[in-house]
C-alpha cells in the first residue's frame, strides 16, 4: 500500500522542472489521438516543430500568438495569486478591444505618442471595469466570482455582436458586423519589416515584468498573496480583504483588457466577433503552467503559442484536425496538476497490515 | 399578444419544458457532486461530451438508447478523471474542473473533426420523438403540452425523483450528505470518504451527459460547435439557487427555461424596439441576478471545496 | 471486582511522522470493566496512538490484539475504523465526527446500516437508541439537527453513536474540555455504570486532577513512549506529575499588583450572532492596566462573538466599545490593532498565521505600514529579516529557520511566533484566546509567563479559556459567561464557577 506524506520543502529544481517535463509529456500523449486520426505520428511532429521553427515568419508568428497570452495568463496569474477565480478574461479582453476601438478609429485625432496610450489606457479601464463588477458582487454579495464571470463573457460576446451591428459598425464594411479600422496613429508599430510581430509584445514583456516586482516585492503584492493563501488569517492581522480583492480584481481585468487592445490595435487593426479565439481561457492553462509566476508566464505562454502555430501547419499539410492543440493544452494543464501534487508530497511503500 | 396569452399558449410551456430538461440533467449532475463535497467545473465540457458521443453512436448506426448509455460511459470517464484529481489528489477543485471541461471539449471536437469530413450543412441524425403516454395526454392544457414532449425528458423527470428518494431514504444517500458535511463523521463510522466521493462525482458526471445529449439527441438531431453555449455555466449557478435540493432544482430549471422561451416570443412582440442580442443576453443575466440574490444566505455543503486525505487529522 | 480479563494489547506500537516520532515502542493493555486513563502532556502521542487504535493511521511497527468472541485474543487489522468497529472499538473523538446538516438520529445511524439499502430503518433504529439511553441516562434529541446542539449536546451524541455500534471499549479522548466541572461529573458517573456492565475504557486527558478522580489505573506517556503505569489508589499528584513531565513544574507565581486605569471597556454591548447561542447580551466588562481578567466559560456561550468585537471582526448592534477611555466607532482588525489591542487567536491555524508563507513574513503581517518594513509601498527584506533573526532568538521559536513555510512549524512553536508578534508592538490591551490550547507543558508556561510579564509592564489581558485551571492560576478576576451574558464570580472555588457555567446560581 501506498501512504503520502508532504515534503519538508519541496525543491527549486521540482518547481521549475515540474511545468516543462508535464508539457513534453502533453505533446507525447499526442500521439495517442493521432494515431487514432490515422496519421504519421512523426510527419505530423515534424510539421509542427517546422510551422515554429521552420522560418523567420513562422517564429515571429509564434510569438506574436504568445503576444495577448502573455497578457491573459498574467491576469490570471494576478487573480489566481489572491484565489479570486478570474474566469472572465475572455470577455475582459473584449471590453478592452472595444474601448480601444471606440476611442481609436477617429474620435481622437493626435499623435501616436499620446493616442496610443490613450487607447492602451481605455482598452485597461474597460477591462478592469469588466473584473470589478464581479468582484464587488462576491464582496459585496457573497456571490461566487467563477460562475459570474463565466456567465459575463456570454454577456459581453452578446454585447459585442450588438455593438458592431450598431454604434461600433463599419459603414465601409460591406455589411459585415466589423468595427472601423484604428485610425494610423493608433496602431501599435510593426516590430519588424514584412513580419506581423507588432510592439504589443514589447508591452506585454514590460507588463510581465512590473507584475513579477509587484507581486514579489511591493507590500501590495504582498497582501494579495497573503489573501490568496490565508484570508481569515489576512483579514485578522489587519489587511482589507475586500479592498485587496478589489485591487487584484482591477489589475487582472486590465491587463486582459489590454490583450484586447494589442490584438485589435497591434494585429488585426478592426474589431469582429472571432478576434480571439479563446485566450482568455488559454491564459489560464498559460498561467497555472507557470506555477503563477509572472516571468514564467512569458515562457509558458511561447510554448502554448508554439502548440497552436504547430498544429495549425500540421494541420494543413497532413489535414489533422487543429483541435489537436486544444487538445495537448487541455493535457498539459491536467499534468501540470498532477506533476504539481507530486513535487509537494512523497510517496511511501508501506506492507499492509501490522508492520 | 399580451403576457397573460403567452402564458397561456401551449406551446409557450412545451418549449419551457424542452429548454429546461438539458439543465434538469445539468442541476442535478452537479447537485450530487457538490453534496459530496466536490465542484465539478468540467459540467460544460461534459455536456459537449455527452452531445457528441451520444449523436455519434447513433450515426454510426446504433439506437438512441444505446446512444445515450455511451454518452453515460463518456460522462462518467470524464468525471473519473476530475474525481481522482480533486479526491485522492487533492488538487484545486476549481483548476480540476476547468482542465476537464477543456480536455472533454477539445476531444468531443478533435474526434468530431476526425471522424466527419467538413460539409455545408452538418450531418442528421433520426432524433427522439415526442412520447404519448397514453392517461396523461388526454388532460386538459397539460395533455398537449406533455405529448410534445420526449422521452428524454420523462426521464429527467423521474430522475429528480430518484434522486430525491436516494438522498433522503436510503444509507446511501445519508452517507452522501454527511460526506458533504464532515467527511471524518463518515470516516468514523466505517465509510469510505474516498468512495463515497468518487462514486458521486463519476454518477453525477454521467447525468451532467445526458443533459447535453438531450441537445443533440432530441431538441435538435446534429452537432454543432458551439451548441452548449454555457448551459453548464447556468447549471453551476441554478445548484445555488436550488439550495442543493432535487425538488428545487426541477422548479428553478423550469422557471428558467420558462424565462427564456418567454424572452424568445417576447422578442417577436417587441422585436422591433430592441436589438436582438438584449434577448439573447437574458438568460445569463437572469442566472447572475438570481445567483446574487441567494448568495447571501446560501448553505453551502460545509465540506465543499475542501480537499481531505486520509490520516490527516 | 470484575476478574482481570485482557480485552486489549498494543505491543510494541510506533509511528512517526517525518522526523518526528510520535510514539516510541508502546505496550499497553486493557482489563476488562476498568477505567484506563491515558495521561501525558500535549503533543506526548495520547491522540496518536488511539487513532491507531481505531484505525486512522497504522503504526510503523507492533500490533494490537484484541478479545475476540471466541475467548481468544485475535490480531486486530490495522487502518481501517471499520476493522475496528467490527472488533467493538468506539471513539468519541476530541474534534466532534459528526455531520452538523444531519439529525442526530441520522447522525447514528450513518454506517450502521448496509449502504445499498434500498431505505432506512428508522423506527428499529429509534427503539434501539430510546432503550441504550435508558439505561445508560445518557439523552439527546433524536429528530434535532445537530447543528443546534450545544456541545455537552453533541458529546452525548457521539458516546450514543458509539453505543449503538455495541462497543466493548470505548476511548474517550479529551472528554471534558468541554464540559462543567459538573458536567464533567455526571459523564464519569455515566461511564462508571457502563463499566459495570463489562465495558472497558480508556479515556485520554492531559488534566492531572480528574485522571486521579476517574480512573482505576493509569498509563503515562512522554514524548511518545511510555514512562510510567500505576494504579489509581497508589497515585498522588506529585507522582504522576513528575512522571508527565519528567522534573518538576514550573511555577509561575503571579504577584499581587495594584490595578490601574481601565484599558477596555465594554458598556451594555449586544451583539447577534449566527444564531442566538453565540450572541452577546448587554455585557459589561472592564480591565485595568496590570490586571488580568479570565473569562470562564463552555465553548459556544459567546466567546466567540466577545473575541471576535475585541478583534475588529464584529461591530456591536448596542452599547459602546472603549479602549483607553476611547469610545470605538469603526471597527476593523487595522483599528483595534493601531490602538494597542493584541490579539492572540483562538485557532492559530486558522487565523494566526499563513502557513504557506514564511516564518519571517509571518512576523510582519500586522506592521505592514511601519516604516521599517515598507518603503514607499515596497518591502524592505533587509529589515524584515533582520526583524525575524532577533525574534526567533528572543522568544525561542525552533524551526527550520526565518524562511521556512510557517506550516512546518510545530504548533507550540506557531504560538510563539504568534506571541512574539503580538507582544513585541508592547500593546496596552491583550485578548488571549485559548492561548495555551493543545501546547505541552513547556510552551504552555511560556505563555503564562508572557502574559504574566506583560500584566507587570502594565498590559491589561482578556483570558479567555476552557480550561478553568489555568483561569484560576492567572487571573486577578474571573467573568463567567454563559448565554451571552457576562457575570463576575465572587466565589472563586470551582465548584461555584462550574455552577455558573452551566447557568445556575453558585
Amino acid at each position: 500500500m501506498i501512504r503520502i506524506e508532504p515534503r519538508e520543502m519541496p525543491s527549486k529544481w521540482w518547481t521549475i522542472g515540474i511545468p516543462i517535463i508535464s508539457a513534453f509529456i502533453a505533446i507525447l500523449l499526442a500521439a495517442i489521438p493521432l494515431s487514432l486520426a490515422d496519421a504519421n505520428i512523426l510527419e505530423a511532429y515534424r510539421q509542427m516543430a517546422n510551422g515554429i521553427f521552420g522560418s523567420t515568419f513562422a517564429f515571429t508568428e509564434m510569438l506574436t500568438r504568445a503576444t495577448p497570452l502573455i497578457f491573459t495568463g498574467l491576469a490570471a496569474t494576478i487573480a489566481f495569486r489572491a484565489k479570486l477565480w478570474n474566469i472572465g478574461a475572455e470577455g475582459q479582453l473584449y471590453l478592452g478591444a472595444m474601448a480601444a476601438v471606440a476611442v481609436g478609429t477617429g474620435l481622437i485625432d493626435a499623435p501616436a505618442f499620446i493616442l496610443i496610450p490613450i487607447i492602451l489606457l481605455a482598452g485597461a479601464l474597460s477591462g478592469a471595469i469588466g473584473m470589478a463588477a464581479p468582484t464587488y458582487l462576491k464582496t459585496r454579495f457573497g456571490a461566487d466570482e467563477v460562475v459570474t464571470t463565466l456567465l459575463l463573457n456570454f454577456i459581453v460576446i452578446i454585447f459585442l455582436q450588438m455593438m458592431l451591428e450598431g454604434p461600433l459598425k463599419d459603414p465601409m464594411g460591406m455589411g459585415w458586423p466589423q468595427s472601423e479600422p484604428i485610425v494610423d496613429n493608433g496602431v501599435l508599430p510593426q516590430l519588424l519589416p514584412r513580419m506581423r510581430m507588432h510592439a504589443g509584445l514589447i508591452i506585454a514583456l514590460l507588463t510581465a515584468g512590473l507584475v513579477h516586482l509587484f507581486l514579489s516585492k511591493s507590500i501590495w503584492g504582498f497582501k494579495i498573496r497573503a489573501v490568496g493563501e490565508n484570508p481569515s488569517a489576512a483579514l485578522h492581522a489587519g489587511i482589507n480583504v475586500k479592498r485587496t480583492f478589489m485591487g487584484a480584481a482591477v489589475v487582472s481585468g486590465a491587463i486582459a483588457g489590454l490583450a484586447g487592445v494589442s490584438e485589435v490595435a497591434g494585429l488585426r487593426g478592426y474589431l469582429t466577433t472571432d478576434l480571439s479565439p479563446g485566450f482568455g481561457y488559454t491564459g489560464i492553462v498559460v498561467a497555472m503552467l507557470a506555477g503563477l509566476s509572472p516571468i514564467g508566464v512569458v515562457i509558458s505562454a511561447i510554448f502554448i503559442a508554439s502548440i497552436f502555430v504547430g498544429a495549425d501547419t500540421m494541420s494543413r499539410a497532413i489535414g489533422v484536425s487543429s483541435y489537436l492543440a486544444d487538445l495537448v493544452v487541455a493535457l498539459s494543464l491536467i499534468c501540470v496538476l498532477i506533476g504539481g501534487f507530486i513535487a509537494r508530497y512523497k510517496f511511501i511503500r508501506t506492507n499492509k497490515g501490522n508492520v | 399578444m399580451d403576457i397573460l396569452q403567452i402564458l397561456l399558449t401551449e406551446s409557450f410551456w412545451a418549449a419551457t419544458l424542452r429548454i429546461a430538461t438539458p439543465l434538469i440533467f445539468g442541476v442535478l449532475g452537479a447537485l450530487i457532486c457538490e453534496k459530496s463535497g466536490v465542484l465539478n467545473l468540467g459540467i460544460e465540457g461534459i455536456f459537449v461530451a455527452g452531445a457528441m458521443a451520444g449523436w455519434m453512436t447513433v450515426w454510426f448506426g446504433f439506437s438512441l438508447w444505446t446512444g445515450l448509455l455511451v454518452a453515460i460511459i463518456v460522462g462518467g470517464f470524464f468525471g473519473l478523471i476530475h474525481a481522482i484529481l480533486t479526491v485522492p489528489l487533492g488538487l484545486s477543485q476549481h483548476v480540476s474542473g476547468l482542465g476537464v471541461t477543456m480536455l472533454a471539449t477539445s476531444v468531443s471536437y478533435f474526434t468530431y473533426r476526425t471522424a466527419l469530413p467538413k460539409v455545408s450543412s452538418p450531418p442528421k441524425i433520426e432524433p427522439f420523438q415526442p412520447l404519448d403516454v397514453p392517461f396523461l395526454s388526454e388532460l386538459p392544457f397539460v395533455g398537449p403540452i406533455l405529448s410534445q414532449q420526449t422521452a428524454m425528458t420523462w426521464l429527467a423527470i423521474l430522475m429528480v425523483g430518484l434522486v430525491w428518494w436516494i438522498f433522503n431514504r436510503t444509507p446511501l444517500g445519508l452517507s452522501i450528505r454527511a460526506v458533504g458535511d464532515n467527511p471524518n463523521a463518515v470516516d468514523a463510522q466505517g465509510l469510505s470518504v474516498y468512495g463515497i466521493r468518487i462514486g458521486s462525482i463519476i454518477v453525477g458526471s454521467s447525468i451532467m451527459a445526458l443533459g447535453g445529449a438531450f441537445l443533440t439527441m432530441s431538441a435538435f438531431d446534429s452537432f454543432f460547435f458551439g451548441m452548449v453555449n454555457g448551459r453548464g455555466w447556468i447549471c453551476i449557478a441554478l445548484v445555488i439557487f436550488a439550495s442543493w435540493r432535487p425538488g428545487k432544482a426541477l422548479l428553478g430549471a423550469i422557471l428558467f427555461g420558462a424565462f427564456d422561451a418567454f424572452q424568445v416570443r417576447l422578442q417577436t412582440e417587441v422585436g422591433a424596439f430592441l436589438p436582438s442580442q438584449v434577448f439573447l443576453m437574458a438568460p445569463y443575466v437572469l442566472s447572475i441576478i438570481a445567483l446574487v440574490i441567494v448568495a447571501r444566505r446560501a448553505e453551502y455543503p460545509r465540506a465543499l471545496l475542501k480537499p481531505w486525505f486520509k490520516g490527516a487529522r | 471486582m470484575m476478574k482481570s480479563i485482557r480485552v486489549l494489547s498494543l505491543e510494541n506500537i510506533s509511528k512517526r511522522f517525518g522526523s518526528v516520532v510520535a510514539n516510541n515502542s508502546v505496550n499497553i493493555d486493557l482489563y476488562q470493566g476498568e477505567v484506563l486513563a491515558l495521561l501525558g502532556e500535549n503533543g506526548a502521542g495520547k491522540t496518536t496512538l488511539m487513532n491507531m487504535l481505531f484505525g486512522h493511521y497504522i503504526p510503523d511497527s507492533g500490533s494490537i490484539e484484541i478479545l475476540g468472541n471466541k475467548g481468544q485474543m485475535e490480531p486486530l487489522i490495522l487502518g481501517h475504523p471499520q476493522a475496528s468497529l467490527d472488533a467493538g472499538i468506539g471513539m468519541v473523538h476530541q474534534h466532534f465526527t459528526l455531520a452538523e446538516n444531519l439529525s442526530v438520529l441520522d447522525n447514528i445511524l450513518l454506517g450502521s446500516e448496509k449502504i445499498w439499502a434500498w431505505r432506512h430503518n428508522r423506527s428499529n433504529a429509534r427503539d434501539k437508541i430510546s432503550k441504550i439511553m435508558n439505561r445508560t441516562g445518557l439523552s439527546a434529541p433524536l429528530d434535532e439537527e445537530v447543528g443546534k446542539l450545544t456541545v455537552g449536546e453533541r458529546q452525548r451524541v457521539e458516546i450514543l453513536k458509539a453505543l449503538y455500534q455495541e462497543v466493548k471499549i470505548l476511548v474517550l479522548d479529551e472528554p471534558t474540555a468541554v464540559l462543567t466541572p459538573q458536567e464533567a461529573d455526571t459523564l464519569f458517573e455515566n461511564v462508571s455504570a457502563m463499566t459495570k456492565d463489562g465495558l472497558s475504557v480508556i479515556f485520554i486527558s492531559h488534566k492531572l486532577r480528574e485522571v486521579l478522580s476517574f480512573s482505576n489505573r493509569i498509563a503515562v506517556l512522554r514524548h511518545g513512549k511510555k514512562v510510567g503505569e500505576i494504579p489509581t489508589s497508589e497515585a498522588n499528584e506529585r507522582v504522576i506529575a513528575r512522571m508527565m513531565v519528567g522534573e518538576d513544574t514550573i511555577e509561575n507565581p503571579r504577584k499581587k499588583m495594584k490595578i490601574g486605569s481601565p484599558v477596555l471597556q465594554l458598556n451594555g454591548v449586544s451583539s447577534k450572532g449566527d444564531s442566538t447561542r453565540t450572541s452577546l447580551k448587554r455585557t459589561n466588562l472592564t480591565i485595568h492596566k496590570h490586571e488580568i481578567v479570565g473569562v470562564a466559560g463552555v465553548s459556544g456561550n459567546g466567546q466567540s462573538m466577545l473575541a471576535k468585537l475585541i478583534s475588529g471582526l464584529a461591530e456591536p448592534d448596542s452599547g459602546e466599545l472603549l479602549i483607553d477611555g476611547k469610545n470605538i466607532k469603526y471597527f476593523s482588525p487595522q483599528e483595534m490593532q493601531s490602538l494597542g489591542v493584541g490579539r492572540i487567536p483562538e485557532d492559530r491555524h486558522h487565523d494566526g498565521v499563513i502557513g504557506a508563507m514564511s516564518v519571517a513574513e509571518n512576523l510582519i503581517i500586522e506592521r505592514l505600514h511601519d516604516e521599517d518594513v515598507n518603503n514607499k509601498g515596497f518591502l524592505q527584506n533587509k529589515n524584515i529579516r533582520k526583524n525575524a533573526k532577533t525574534l526567533i532568538e528572543k522568544y525561542d521559536i525552533r524551526g527550520p529557520g526565518i524562511d521556512a513555510n510557517a506550516a512546518l512549524l510545530s504548533g507550540g512553536n506557531i504560538q510563539k511566533l504568534i506571541l512574539a508578534r503580538v507582544f513585541e508592538c508592547m500593546p496596552n490591551v491583550i485578548l488571549a484566546n485559548q492561548p495555551t490550547r493543545g501546547l505541552d507543558l513547556g510552551a504552555a508556561n511560556e505563555v503564562a509567563r508572557r502574559l504574566l510579564e506583560a500584566r507587570t509592564r502594565g498590559a491589561g489581558i482578556l483570558l479567555i479559556s476552557e480550561d478553568l485551571d489555568e483561569i484560576l492560576e492567572l487571573s486577578d478576576r474571573i467573568m463567567v459567561i454563559h448565554d451571552g451574558s457576562l457575570t463576575e464570580a465572587i466565589n472563586v472555588s470551582r465548584e461555584a464557577i462550574g455552577l455558573m457555567m452551566a447557568g445556575e446560581k453558585a
